[in-house]
């Protein structure tokens, strides 16, 4: 396993960061949110990654994707983070291409596959049930009707679950409230009846849901994968989420920590600029280095994920918690560097705080991955 | 059969006919193990160890990239990756541990004249000659620039005196690396030379210095009216300190490097120790508190080594790195020795005696032998100093 980018990956990664440079500066989402813009993303914005390959590339070429792989997702996204950049990339472009392409049936990948590649239509994975992500807990329940399976139950916290035209909800087929044995999956359309849907208002101003269903009706030819699956295969799409929004957060770290930098060379006090305070200089110092252990657990989860490594699980863990903790450490460290300007909203620095926090809790904290690392590990 | 496998054939039938039983995997257990350093005054517990520095020097295998005209092996990469898998495959012992390999025939190489490379460089890859390092001194630590150990040119040849500290096993070294002041009016980083020399030259002395992990691994080393030949310098005259700061980041790389992979080959390494002394509750350290201490620190270890691997795939680059490697390596194994010492309890701050076992009682002293790994070679502080600077370029104070 090599840790570095090969010439397509860079050139990616490149495209990517003259994009979101140019087309969406963390003002495009201050625009969103004092707009109160319910979608909580643009569509012309997404038409146009759209229009760069960007919502294909986890997908086999058969069904319109152009199957690059998770290092050029995960690049892709890292860019998106430094600007902070709301799309339905990940909902859509990672979990469910990933969930889609892994488990859909001949016929499911006909219907849906190819049009998340052409932006037709958006998914959104439905999973977490409590205010901590914790997939081994599922009260949603689907009871078998006939031809057809009727869900009740709520889901929470749903990553772009406002928006989205199908929701993939992960519901308990069979056993008790902990049995991860009796888990599957089902693609049910956001506009059937009795699933409700309420737009949740977070700090990050991303887009969220939090969904019930009250005997919603499916039809088999909907389940996703096999009945009672069980977790095991749902943590591989899981996991290739938590590996491609690490490096979103990744990304928004390097450019929190830029804009600091910056700002420790150009605000003087006592005539010269606190940057030449070691006191400063020192923890700006740490910072790099803790961002540094950051990039390289990221890349070797992304590559590993490349190259189906067998620790995928441990590497995935790994990267989602590091970057949790880099997260506070320089996002707090942003905020306080800055002084007075650093706590208003004017300034833009408040924005890598509040969706640093948002991110963190998405598909497990650094204290779920740790548990779930050392538990693997056999700490 | 390609060259390369060739290579692999010819590598392993040496290694089979060449490495002594008793250095590799599968020796008997009563082996005495030497420590070897090389030089005119080491001593062989096993006659073992000696044979199989000198197949390996006289093949220079000890540094296998070094061009055959210097006494290396003259090696391309993909060979010295056959060579090292193959001692690998057979649990090879290093041959030979050394300063002049790690330290100063990367400088000689680089700065060093056509004389001095052939002179000193098959001494080093034989292990004929022990080199130590000379840079410090009682009033120049952090400051190293300000050194006052003085050089005059007395016309055929430099006259040294002052003092040297912290020069690491001076007392078995045959020859010293040490930064002096030739230019005494010039600016501090200007004044500096990089020479070699004899440590058997009359006005040479060295003092050990026990530390508090009670072992002696640094002297005090003294020059008074010491004779050095003018062949001995190295590159310019006041131009050693360009030098010194190369050389240092050899330094920093090797004890990050030696940190770190202490730490991962070891079996008693914190989770064994913690399960030993508070118990284990399915499988998992049982007291919670520590547990999670543990686990931090092992997702830190690991990310540490995937950042040195990271490096060596981006071909190692510029100085501000090994700064980097170099405050994180040491600082997380001083944190990896208090976390074994924590969790040993007791046992974990044995001194001497037959109530301890003598693991117990090496823990205690390499847990305090690491307080120094922070200091030496540039503390934390100065690293910390030189990643502001260079990489992130904040201005000076």
């Amino acid at each position: 396993m090599k840790l570095i980018l090969n010439e397509e990956q860079n050139y990616l990664k490149e495209t990517a960061l003259s994009f979101v440079s140019e087309k969406t500066p963390v003002s495009h989402l201050r625009g969103l949110r004092d707009s109160d813009d319910q979608l909580c993303w643009d569509k012309e914005i997404w038409s146009e990654m759209v229009k760069l390959g960007w919502s294909g590339i986890l997908i086999p070429e058969e069904y319109g994707g152009s199957n690059f792989g998770l290092t050029g997702m995960s690049v892709i996204l890292q860019e998106c983070g430094k600007t902070l950049t709301p799309s339905p990339l990940f909902a859509s472009g990672v979990l469910g291409a990933t969930a889609l392409t892994k488990f859909g049936s001949e016929e499911q990948k006909q219907k849906y596959l190819s049009k998340i590649a052409s932006g037709e239509l958006t998914t959104a994975l439905a999973i977490d049930e409590n205010s901590h992500h914790n997939p081994n807990i599922c009260e949603l329940k689907a009871i078998k009707d006939g031809s057809n399976y009727v869900l009740n139950g709520k889901k929470i916290f749903v990553v772009d679950g406002a928006s989205a035209d199908i929701i993939i909800v992960v519901a308990r087929t069979s056993g008790e409230d902990d049995d991860v044995g009796g888990l599957s999956m089902f693609l049910v359309e956001s506009d059937s009846n009795n699933l409700k849907k309420v737009k949740l208002d977070m700090a990050d101003s991303r887009n969220y849901a939090n969904i019930t269903f009250d005997n919603v009706s499916v039809d088999e030819t909907m389940i996703l994968g096999e009945i009672d699956m069980g977790l095991e295969p749902i943590n591989e799409i899981l996991d290739v989420g938590r590996i491609a929004l690490s490096a979103e957060m990744l990304g928004s770290c390097e450019k929190a920590f830029e804009i600091t930098i910056e700002y420790l060379k150009e605000r003087k006090q006592f005539g010269v600029p606190i940057g030449s305070f070691q006191a400063l200089q020192h923890r700006a110092a740490e910072m790099f280095c803790e961002i540094e252990l950051t990039k390289s657990a990221v890349m070797a989860a992304m590559q590993g994920a490349e190259e189906n490594s067998n620790d995928l699980q441990r590497l995935s863990s790994l990267a989602k918690s590091i970057v949790g903790e880099t997260s506070h450490l320089v996002s707090n460290e942003a905020v306080q560097m800055h002084g007075g300007i650093g706590v208003t909203d004017e300034y833009d620095i408040g924005f890598y705080l509040k969706r640093a926090r948002v991110a963190e809790t998405i598909l497990g904290n650094s204290t779920f991955h740790q548990e779930r690392y050392a538990n693997l590990t056999g700490f | 059969m390609s060259d390369l496998e060739n290579f692999r054939v010819e590598v392993k039938d040496w290694l089979d006919k060449n490495c002594p039983a008793t250095m590799r995997a599968g020796a008997p257990a009563d082996t005495p193990i030497d420590e070897v350093w090389g030089g005119r005054k080491a001593v062989y517990k096993n006659p073992d160890s000696k044979l199989w520095l000198d197949r390996m020097g006289e093949k220079g295998w000890t540094m296998p990239t070094v061009p055959k005209e210097y006494g290396g092996g003259g090696l391309n990469k993909e060979e010295v990756k056959i060579l090292n898998e193959e001692m690998f495959a057979i649990g090879a012992r290093a041959p030979l541990l050394s300063f002049g390999i790690w330290m100063l025939a990367p400088v000689l190489l680089e700065y060093g004249n056509e004389a001095q490379k052939r002179e000193h460089l098959p001494k080093i890859i034989k292990g004929e000659i022990r080199w130590c390092q000379g840079y410090s001194e009682p009033g120049s630590g952090s400051d190293l620039a300000s050194l006052a150990t003085k050089a005059e040119d007395m016309g055929d040849h430099f006259l040294v005196n002052g003092q040297k500290v912290w020069t690491s096993y001076a007392d078995k070294a045959d020859w010293i690396f040490a930064l002096v002041r030739t230019g005494p009016k010039e600016p501090k980083h200007s004044g500096i030379s990089f020479l070699l020399i004899d440590m058997e030259n009359p006005g040479v002395s060295t003092k050990p210095i026990t530390l508090i992990s009670g072992k002696s691994p640094f002297c005090e080393t003294f020059f008074d009216n010491v004779e050095v030949p003018k062949e001995n310098l190295v590159g310019e005259l006041n131009a050693g300190w360009t030098i010194a700061k190369k050389l240092l980041q050899h330094e920093r790389k090797f004890i990050s490097n030696f940190g770190l992979a202490a730490g991962m080959g070891s079996k008693k390494d914190v989770v064994s120790l913690a399960k030993k002394h508070f118990g284990e509750d399915e499988g998992k350290i049982s007291n919670p508190i520590f547990r999670s201490k543990v686990i931090d620190h092992k997702m830190k270890e690991h990310a540490f080594g995937l950042t040195l691997q990271r490096a060596a795939d981006e071909g190692g680059k510029a100085s501000a790195v090994a700064s980097m490697f170099k405050y994180y390596g040491t600082e997380h194994n001083k944190r990896r020795h208090e976390l074994m010492v924590a969790a040993s309890g007791v046992n974990g701050l044995a001194w001497d005696g037959n109530e301890f076992d003598d693991s117990e009682k090496n823990l205690t002293r390499a847990w305090l032998r690491t307080k120094g790994n922070s200091i030496e070679g540039g503390t934390s502080e100065v690293q910390l100093n030189v990643i502001s600077k260079r990489v992130l370029e904040l201005p000076s104070g």
